[in-house]
């Protein structure tokens, strides 16, 4: 069955919380827009899925003093593993011995591009030298969490908290661990801006995951947690089991180092390896929470490898990266958090803005929210090079 | 539960490593703010069209794994795991500057492709064509031992058999410049220049002829300087060893004020041989890497180079040495390897 899922938290262009979030998703209400925190030449040829609040507002409702230095990265973070924790009933993480592993494809470039040029003489910058690393965040958040021990970060560019989360299971299971935050995060910066505008795979309009005329990515920001917790610690604290997760997979394309190939064989490898974890055929899975970034490459990529996994008998499939963007590393983790909320409502989510099936392949996601019974759920994530990540999340 | 053996190790660094035959013989003082790695001929092991457009990191880190892979005559390996600090920082800078010289204009993608933490590691397996499980950890100065830990991990639950693990890290051009600055505005900070390197090992649970066994490892995100010895003392316990079985203490000293928590730990042993290392590696987050390759090379060889002798007498058997690095008094890690 996997290990129990007891919390989850979140933060998105879709709500600041897990209620926000599902209310949106079961209002078919995308999150994507205009930018507003970041001043760049590009805001108006692109859209993104942005949290509303700015560092100022999430540092009050973090009652942070008003002097600090977690960067956005951090920010989003915090708010989403201490709602996990809130989510789980934990208030003492000393009480079993508790991990946290945090993912993050761009740390704190958010406070390094704004400052970079004022560190050699400005003083009042200087204390986000020493943020810039993929680590800082993930530091800031274990100890405000009061997690001393096994703290980690990930960084396998868009298929990183897939891969937290997989490492949470497999040290619970190898009895390092009794229980584990496990996800990611990772705000907008004008540097993945630039960046993804220079592959030219960004669009100006909403993406349309999957459709034949989709146009490329809408970046995002967001950070999600979960916490697991070993059999032991679900039996002596009574807890509530929202989800297990049951299968994991990680293979890599070893194609290219930002291209998926023509067959999807990454893809095609760790949805197998995670259906062999999780002890299922395919016919089993039930939803598909696909990577579907809008990118012509990566859906074509990922259809063609879904074909070769469930052959004709293709199981709803669905991106929600319509709702809240392509959230980079924390992607893996805000769609753990929507598998399990599609098994907790029994509900499928749309993906939004789909018209026509792509002629390679001809298939066709859900478009509207469907009530199903929902015993399975398979997300992928995956990312620049390489790295193809599955996760399978089974009804409670 | 299955062993897990260290089978190779090969190691990039200031100092003159990468060469098999000798082990420390000659060493060169490091001064300065920060110190280059000594690079190898990288034409024996990448290609020229590739050698243009990589950085630093990747090319040390492609040219160290695969000596590793070589050594042992491996092809593919079942896993491929890699650890670094700052990533490819070089790239990040370079994109990073375009952004703002140009006002975000006349970009082109090759430096924000090559700049995510997991190109290395990419690369290793787009070179082999290697589908296997591959990750990349960047946690500071454990980032290395997460890859380590991970692949003890994967072979204890027989999972794989043969782990491709390294840590690896390149110097930048600017970042270090600011962190380099602040170190010496503080008179309590880092006294060895920042450094990059690469280290990579073949993990594995089939023992060889030159097979050194890593019993455990731990890591911690925060000790304080009153529970250091006591958590040292609970390590040795879980192994059952006696602090008297320990033949060699080998420390990440740079010179910081956090040299604390080492003159603690040696403080548990009598008259241990203590050795250190960032002197000639240089410090940054993967240093440790370079420490663990001084902890294989003592055990294979039964040798101690005097350059990494902080204090003591040398033993003549060598049989069990501790790791122990820790930055800033931040994310700290124990290694326990036993020939």
């Amino acid at each position: 069955m996997g290990v129990a899922i007891t919390g989850m938290g979140i933060i998105s262009a879709i709500g600041h919380s897990v209620e926000e979030n599902k209310t949106s998703l079961l209002a078919s209400k995308s999150g994507i827009g205009n930018l507003r925190h970041i001043l760049t030449n590009h805001s108006q040829a692109i859209k993104v899925g942005e949290v509303l609040l700015s560092n100022a507002e999430l540092t009050r409702q973090l009652h942070l003093p008003e002097i600090h230095n977690y960067t956005r990265t951090g920010l989003l973070g915090l708010v989403a593993a201490t709602a996990a924790l809130e989510n789980s009933n934990i208030s003492d993480c000393s009480t079993y011995r508790t991990g946290f592993i945090s993912s993050t494809t761009v740390g704190g470039m958010d406070m390094t591009e704004q400052y970079i040029k004022q560190f050699a003489t400005d003083v009042t910058t200087q204390k986000y030298i020493a943020t810039h690393h993929a680590g800082d965040s993930t530091q800031k958040i274990a100890d405000t969490l009061g997690i001393n021990g096994l703290v980690t970060t990930i960084s396998t560019a868009c298929s990183s908290a897939a891969n937290a989360i997989m490492l949470g299971e497999r040290l619970i299971k190898a009895g390092k661990l009794d229980r584990v935050v496990v996800g990611g995060t990772d705000s907008l910066s004008k540097f993945t801006i630039n960046g993804f505008k220079t592959l030219m795979i960004q669009s100006d309009a909403l993406c349309a995951p999957f459709d034949a005329h989709r146009k490329g990515l809408n970046l995002g920001e967001a950070a999600a947690y979960l916490v697991l917790e070993s059999d032991t610690v679900v039996q002596k604290e009574k807890k509530d089991v929202l989800a297990y997760l049951s299968g994991y997979g990680n293979a890599n394309d070893a194609f290219h180092q930002t291209a998926s190939s023509d067959n999807g064989e990454g893809a095609f490898l760790a949805m197998q390896k995670a259906l062999e974890i999780a002890n299922l055929n395919p016919d089993q899975i039930d939803y598909i929470n696909a990577h579907g970034t809008a990118t012509p490459n990566n859906d074509l990529s990922e259809s063609i490898a879904l074909k070769r996994v469930f052959g004709d008998q293709m199981p709803d499939f669905s991106s929600t990266k319509s709702f809240t963007g392509h959230t980079l590393a924390a992607a893996g983790a805000i769609e753990a958090v929507f598998s399990i909320l599609a098994l907790q409502e029994q509900y499928l989510f749309p993906n939004l803005n789909f018209n026509t099936p792509m002629p390679e392949t001809g298939l066709k996601p859900i478009t509207s929210g469907i009530k199903k019974e929902i015993r399975h759920v398979l997300s992928n994530s995956f990312g620049f090079g390489g790295n193809c990540s599955t996760l399978i999340f089974s009804k409670a | 539960m299955k062993k897990v053996y260290l089978n190779t190790a090969v190691n990039i660094s200031a100092q003159d490593t990468f060469d098999q035959e000798g082990f420390l013989n000659e060493t060169k003082e490091l001064s300065g703010k920060t110190i280059t790695a000594n690079y190898p001929n990288y034409k024996h092991y990448i290609t020229p069209a590739n050698l243009r457009r990589m950085a630093e990191a990747v090319k040390m880190g492609v040219t160290a794994a695969t000596q590793a892979l070589k050594n042992m005559a491996i092809t593919q390996p079942d896993a491929i795991i890699t650890g670094t600090g700052m990533g490819c920082i070089d790239d990040t800078e370079k994109f990073l500057n375009a952004i703002i010289s140009n006002s975000e204009q006349f970009l082109t993608p090759t430096s924000f492709i090559q700049s995510t933490h997991n190109t290395v590691g990419a690369q290793i397996a787009l070179n082999l064509k290697c589908k296997a499980y591959n990750n990349t950890y960047s946690q500071a100065s454990v980032s290395f031992e997460w890859a380590l830990m991970d692949a003890q991990v994967l072979l204890q639950q027989g999972e794989a058999e043969n782990v491709l693990v390294g840590g690896y890290e390149e110097l930048g051009k600017e970042i270090v410049t600011y962190r380099r600055m602040m170190e010496d505005a503080d008179s309590l900070g880092i006294q060895v220049p920042f450094g990059e390197g690469a280290t990579f090992f073949i993990v594995s649970s089939e023992k060889t002829e030159n097979s050194i066994e890593l019993m455990d490892i731990e890591v911690w995100s925060k000790i304080s300087t009153t529970s250091i010895q006591d958590n040292i003392m609970r390590f040795l316990e879980k192994n059952t060893l006696q602090l008297s079985e320990i033949d060699a203490l080998i420390v990440g000293r740079n010179g910081d004020v956090f040299d604390h928590y080492y003159n603690l730990t040696a403080d548990l042993f009598e008259n241990i041989t203590q050795l250190h290392y960032k002197h000639l590696s240089g410090e940054f987050y993967t240093a440790s890497s370079f420490g663990l390759w001084t902890a294989y090379e003592i055990l294979s060889r039964q040798e101690i180079p005097k350059a990494l002798i902080f204090k003591g007498e040398t033993k003549s058997n060598k049989h069990t040495i501790l790791l122990y690095n820790q930055f800033k008094g931040r994310d700290h890690s124990f290694i326990l390897l036993k020939r």
